[in-house]
């Protein structure tokens, strides 16, 4: 007898958007080979912004990671009024957009900023902030976060049983080292490093911003200017072929040393310590949490600050490149949604393999190199400026896709294995099902995902710089020209303007989801 | 006549046999060792678990190709057996139309399934908000509306306290009588069986054992549920 078991909902529309995913890559992929002109090579320039990535990318990593232990150590062991706040923060750099930071940090850390004003009265010379140091700098700042969040997770998985263990046989603070952290460390900062590593290859806002010049730029910047300054689609082609190559093997990487971030799950306990009441380890702890502290929030701070003042100043095209950014961001959460859930619920009944292909070909292209094949196919045929508002949407939601699907996944899979047996006994149809059960009872992850989606669009500059003219600038490109004319004020007040929209974006998503949503 | 036509129910790495058949309207207690196979026969019939040999028929029609849905099955878990975002009155309505676009006429119905299980005015609520033994008066509720010709117990009374339990055994015997439904219904309990089941299925060694009077099939167990329900075999 033919006995199949038949998944309470039709799995068939979630491996439909991953087919349709996996044909753009591939169409994007195709048009970036045909191309790509491999005859001329890589010209000097090209290899030294091979060069420039790698070598950027991996003193972030290390930066970041070396300066997350000690911050992760101090949040294991200390418990102190706020540090459920600021493990919250160190997810904020997620949903933050780029440009926004960057100015923040400029504010700081700029020829200009705070601390260069300190060492003039000092008497000494400023800080230098574009190039190498400003590159790594803004990585830093971004991935210090993640870094502290990753390590501190190897803590929370350490088993309080072998902190009370420690403190029976009286194991003092560099036993513990020995015994449990080391060992912990071993295991956990091989895969921080290649997911840092990974993001800041990708990472082209910042290169944007803060490198250029022959001895700052990266791939990713090479390949912009390729577009917007010689307009060579055959060097921004092959450019591109480089850059995937990069990307995937680091993905790779990551994937394979990478434990997952968890969204922070179970980080809000710290483990009852007897090693480290010495006085010397307090004051260093509480020195070390106080810097990461300041370094996160003074450039938040600055940009307040800065913005308030530049409000005022704020043109006419600020608002309008706002309400262009809006709406992108909301059709970039609806494509990202309608592409997700399908997908998840494919994953929950039983086709995880297809779903998690199409996840893997998306960690294969960053946005830019998208954007490229896209620009590259949209250009024979129609003005790739026409586009510009919907294939930013359309690459931002799959952009977001893997976040998404980590979000979804999991309840999907929860609602299907618990519910799905009494929903088919009832012969409750597929849409049904969807409706009355899986919507409502995902609303929570649906609202907290659009959200995410939606504040990564609104903050994104990546794809819209290759294919936007001077009418159809989004906010964030909108701040960066204001930038390059150098009337930072009104940059800084649409800086706070874009903070503003995009955490306003993010929670009201969340709080849609949360809202009504059952335990 | 629930007709098990030698088939073999797999689950997992082990599979159940069974060969017999059940009475209209029976009420039939599925007895047995812990992992026996009990939840096995009733997956099997139900439609969860595959029967890659033998044939199901119920009034001489086939239904081993059935979806769970198709067949004329009602079934209550352990656990699950109302979804907890919806109201009660919602959960009932599925028994009658699985997407909720209830006509007033089926509304009453509802209210009056609720009615009768005792829960009367108590629609509006959602599972949480209910004692254990209202939620399990509440899924039998949907049974009653559903009014399938077959009714499978997978323990959903286990979590119950014993006089609890024995209240919703009598009612589970008068929704049987309210609408002629077949029982089949697993216990680890004789003293469930002997009360509302004239008829037991002996469930040992993966082997699903015919019918016979529950009366005789405890008063002189077999080795197998002798090891089982203790010394003498008697509760």
């Amino acid at each position: 007898m033919a006995w199949r078991t038949q998944p309470v909902i039709s799995p068939r529309s979630g491996v439909v958007a991953a087919i349709a995913i996996a044909a753009l890559m591939a169409a994007a992929l195709g048009a970036v080979l045909w191309r790509a002109e491999g005859g001329r090579g890589l010209g000097p320039a090209d290899w030294s912004a091979l060069r420039f990535t790698v070598v950027q990318a991996a003193v972030s990593a290390l930066v970041s990671v070396a300066l997350a232990v000690p911050v992760a150590r101090a949040l294991a062991r200390r418990q102190f009024m706020g540090r459920g706040l600021l493990i919250t923060l160190l997810g904020a750099p997620f949903i933050l957009p780029v440009i926004v930071a960057v100015i923040g940090l400029l504010a700081v850390f700029g020829r200009n900023g705070w601390i260069s004003t300190a060492l003039g009265w000092a008497g000494f010379e400023p800080v230098h902030i574009y190039g190498f140091h400003g590159v790594v700098l803004a990585h830093v700042f971004f991935n210090l976060p993640l870094a502290t969040r990753l390590v501190l997770q190897g803590w929370a998985d350490i088993p309080a049983e072998r902190f009370l263990l420690a403190a029976q046989v009286n194991a003092d603070a560099r036993a513990i080292r020995r015994l449990l952290e080391f060992p912990m460390l071993r295991q956990v900062l091989p895969g921080a490093l290649a997911v840092i590593f990974a993001v800041c290859l990708t990472s082209f806002a910042v290169a944007l911003m803060l490198g250029g010049g022959p001895r700052a730029t990266t791939i990713e910047l090479a390949i912009y200017q390729a577009f917007r300054f010689d307009f060579d689609l055959g060097r921004a082609a092959l450019l591109a072929l480089v850059q995937i190559a990069l990307t995937l093997g680091a993905a790779l990487m990551a994937l394979r040393l990478g434990r997952g971030d968890g969204f922070g799950a179970g980080l809000d306990r710290p483990v009852r310590r007897w090693d480290a009441n010495g006085l010397g380890l307090r004051a260093l702890d509480a020195g070390v949490i106080t810097l990461a502290a300041a370094f996160l929030l003074l450039p938040m701070g600055a940009i307040v600050a800065n913005g308030l003042a530049g409000l005022s100043a704020l043109p006419n095209s600020m608002f309008r490149a706002a309400g262009v950014s809006l709406g992108v961001a909301l059709a970039s959460a609806a494509v990202l949604l309608l592409l997700a859930l399908p997908m998840a619920i494919a994953a929950a009944t039983g086709r995880a393999a297809t779903v998690e292909t199409a996840g893997l070909l998306g960690l294969a292209v960053s946005s830019l190199v998208l954007g490229t094949g896209l620009f590259i196919l949209i250009h024979p045929i129609a003005s790739p400026a026409a586009f510009a508002w919907p294939v930013t949407a359309l690459v931002n939601a799959l952009m977001a896709l893997p976040f998404a699907l980590r979000i979804l996944i999991p309840p999907a899979r929860e609602v299907v294995r618990t519910q799905g047996r009494l929903a088919q006994s009832l012969a409750m149809p597929g849409l049904s099902f969807l409706r009355l059960v899986l919507l409502p009872r995902l609303r929570r992850q649906i609202g907290f995902a659009a959200g995410l989606g939606a504040a990564l669009s609104m903050g994104d500059l990546g794809v819209i710089a290759l294919f936007a003219d001077a009418d159809r600038a989004t906010l964030p490109l909108q701040i960066y020209r204001l930038m390059g004319a150098y009337q930072m004020q009104a940059a800084a007040g649409g800086a706070l303007l874009l903070l503003v929209l995009s955490l306003a974006l993010f929670r009201t998503f969340d709080w849609l989801g949360a809202r009504h949503a059952d335990a | 006549m629930l007709t098990l036509d030698a088939i073999t129910i797999e689950n997992g790495g082990y599979a159940v046999q069974a060969d017999l058949t059940i009475a209209p309207g029976q009420r039939v207690a599925v007895i047995g060792p812990s992992g026996a196979g009990k939840s096995t026969l009733l997956g099997g019939i139900a439609g969860f678990l595959p029967v890659p040999h033998g044939r199901i028929l119920w009034r001489d029609a086939e239904i081993t190709a059935s979806t769970p849905g198709q067949r004329p099955v009602a079934m209550l878990f352990q656990d699950g057996n109302l979804f907890p975002h919806l109201t009660l009155a919602q959960n009932v309505g599925l028994g009658l139309r699985p997407d909720l676009r209830l006509s007033p006429e089926q509304r009453a119905q509802v209210d009056a399934a609720l009615t009768r299980v005792g829960l009367s005015g108590l629609g509006a609520r959602k599972p949480a908000a209910l004692s254990g033994g209202q939620q399990s008066r509440a899924a039998l509720a949907r049974v009653l509306v559903q009014s399938r010709d077959i009714l499978l117990l997978d323990e959903p009374f286990a979590a119950l306290g014993p006089a609890l339990k024995a209240d919703m055994l009598d009612l589970v015997a008068e929704v049987c009588a309210d609408t002629g439904a077949t029982l089949l219904m697993v216990s680890h309990d004789p003293t469930d069986a002997r009360r509302i089941c004239s008829h037991a299925v002996l469930v040992a060694d993966g082997q699903a054992h015919p019918p016979v009077e529950t009366a005789t099939l405890l008063n002189d167990p077999p080795p197998a549920l002798r090891a089982y329900l203790g010394q003498d075999g008697l509760p």
